[in-house]
């Protein structure tokens, strides 16, 4: 008896949490259903698999990526198949509602390696201009929070994405369109990283706070 | 500039050009601005900065160099900072490295006809590069720097033209630099950063990427405001981690399209453009006092006075 009283009382207090989660941002739309099951249902990402998070990334971006790997510009069979199936308006509507997200994510542990994470922070702060590699927080924002919309957040995110990512430019599996200067500066950079400042650059990124993300804030959109 | 290295340059140039943008393996860059300088001069890696006050000056001529408004607030007037035309804080050749100027310095400069200091010549980037007053001689800005400054260069001699002093030299345009050139320039290869407007981008709560003119820039007095430097340092160190990427022709145009804009009125007026023109700016690399477009460039009257207290206060 009395376990069934916890479990009605734990009931309703999930259903009390549920609808203050509900309360607070409105539902996804039925086309972003599919995207939360990778994605996490806050759009957080799921940092064991490396799925990277959506919440709170430019709007702008999203698309962009959407429609990259519609035309291949980006390759993944899987997310290759899910933009496919959406129309323009749909791709609008779900960049929309994951970029309105809070990007409420706990970093991943700091790294251990003390070794490799020195050379994750240089390279992520100051670079390594020998290589001709600029600082990621160069155009990332100084808080690696991004500067919308050309320039993602790179914070808040899987180490195993940003260690994908960074080597799908070096491949070619990822790129922009001919005329996307943003694309050429990250591709130029890639191509001039070695394995092991990938490897640490991303467990160092994973590692930091996402709050500060400037996706949606004021700062990042008002010119001075 | 020897032929060789001219003939080097422009197959760079045309290999560059010649493949497209999309097989990025074979079109990689120059890796830096210091590529095409002959430079091999090595400053000490920034572990190495020694412990105790000394090493503790070093550092802060570092975090001055990279983040001025906030390490010396009290003196800049602008929202710049001295690694936006000093690459990696000072370290890179053809970047304009503190190392190579450091061993140049004492020296005499036809820009204020007397033989500078080293602190002197920093007060001068105060006062024109930022916009701002330059630090009394034996400022903690002034000495933090001539000690990050004095440190970079270990090794080197004193006295001897460093090379990758400067920035790199830059053939002649074939043709006169170009407004409208330059703009189609300045659209594809600098406004994503830069902005349309010239005017920079913040986040997170400083300079993402530094005002090119207008309020927030370099003022009409500062050595970038000159078309040859301007070009010159755009050649080899523009757009980020793309050295060399532009033509001659391309930094020369873009060069003379960002430095063909409204910014912060030279320190020196004299109380007119023409006259304040005539004794500093009688140059054909200065478009100060000419007319361009149908306006008078610098002719915006006396310069405005900053305190440098409000804006340390806006950069908090």
């Amino acid at each position: 008896m009395s376990n069934h009283r916890h479990i009605i009382y734990a009931c309703v207090a999930l259903s009390l949490l549920a609808l203050q989660a509900f309360a607070q941002d409105a539902p996804p739309p039925a086309a972003a259903q599919p995207c939360l099951a990778c994605h996490g249902a806050q759009g957080q990402g799921l940092a064991a698999a490396g799925h990277p998070r959506l919440a709170g990334l430019p709007a702008q971006y999203l698309a962009d990526q959407m429609s990259a790997y519609i035309d291949g510009r980006r390759t993944n069979a899987i997310m290759a198949g899910m933009a496919k199936s959406l129309s323009a308006e749909q791709i609008q509507a779900i960049a929309h509602y994951f970029s309105a997200l809070s990007p409420n994510i706990a970093p991943s542990p700091p790294p251990t390696d003390l070794a490799q994470a020195a050379l994750g922070q240089q390279i992520a702060m100051h670079g390594d201009w020998a290589q001709g590699i600029p600082a990621c927080f160069s155009c990332h924002a100084a808080d690696g929070g991004g500067i919308p919309p050309e320039f993602p957040p790179i914070v808040g995110q899987p180490a195993a994405y940003i260690e994908a990512q960074l080597k799908a430019w070096q491949s070619g599996a990822r790129q922009g369109r001919a005329d996307d200067l943003a694309n050429t500066l990250m591709q130029n950079v890639a191509l001039r990283m070695s394995e092991a400042q990938i490897k640490a650059v991303a467990v160092w990124l994973a590692a930091l706070p996402s709050a500060a993300s400037n996706a949606n804030s004021k700062d990042a959109k008002t010119k001075h | 500039m020897p032929q060789s290295v001219q003939l080097s340059l422009l197959f760079a140039l045309a290999a560059a050009l010649a493949v497209p943008a999309a097989s990025a393996e074979e079109t990689k860059p120059a890796a830096n601005a210091a590529a095409h300088t002959g430079a091999n001069f090595q400053p000490p890696s920034e572990a190495d900065i020694p412990a105790g006050e000394f090493g503790d000056m070093v550092r802060l001529g570092r975090d001055i160099m990279r983040n001025t408004p906030k390490y010396a607030a009290r003196f800049v007037g602008n929202q710049l900072s001295c690694a936006n035309c000093h690459l990696d804080a000072g370290r890179m050749a053809g970047s304009a490295p503190l190392w190579a100027a450091y061993v140049s310095y004492p020296a005499y400069r036809a820009k204020n006809r007397k033989v500078n200091t080293y602190q002197e010549r920093l007060q001068g980037c105060f006062r024109f590069s930022m916009n701002g007053e330059p630090p009394p001689l034996g400022d903690p800005v002034l000495v933090a720097l001539e000690a990050y400054s004095f440190w970079l260069a270990t090794g080197l001699p004193v006295g001897k033209e460093a090379v990758g002093r400067g920035y790199t030299d830059l053939q002649m345009p074939a043709q006169a630099p170009d407004y409208s050139r330059g703009e189609a320039v300045y659209k594809a290869r600098c406004a994503l950063c830069h902005g349309e407007d010239g005017a920079g981008r913040r986040a997170a709560g400083r300079t993402a990427f530094p005002a090119l003119w207008g309020d927030q820039s370099y003022n009409w007095g500062a050595g970038m405001g000159s078309i040859k430097n301007a070009a010159e340092f755009i050649y080899a160190n523009m757009p980020l981690g793309l050295s060399y990427s532009l033509s001659a022709q391309q930094a020369w145009d873009v060069a003379y399209f960002m430095n063909a804009h409204e910014r912060p009125q030279d320190p020196r007026w004299l109380g007119g453009v023409a006259a304040t023109r005539a004794k500093f700016h009688d140059s054909e690399y200065s478009l100060y006092g000419l007319s361009v477009r149908g306006r008078v460039l610098g002719d915006t009257g006396a310069p405005k006075r900053r305190s440098g207290k409000d804006e340390a206060l806006l950069n908090e």
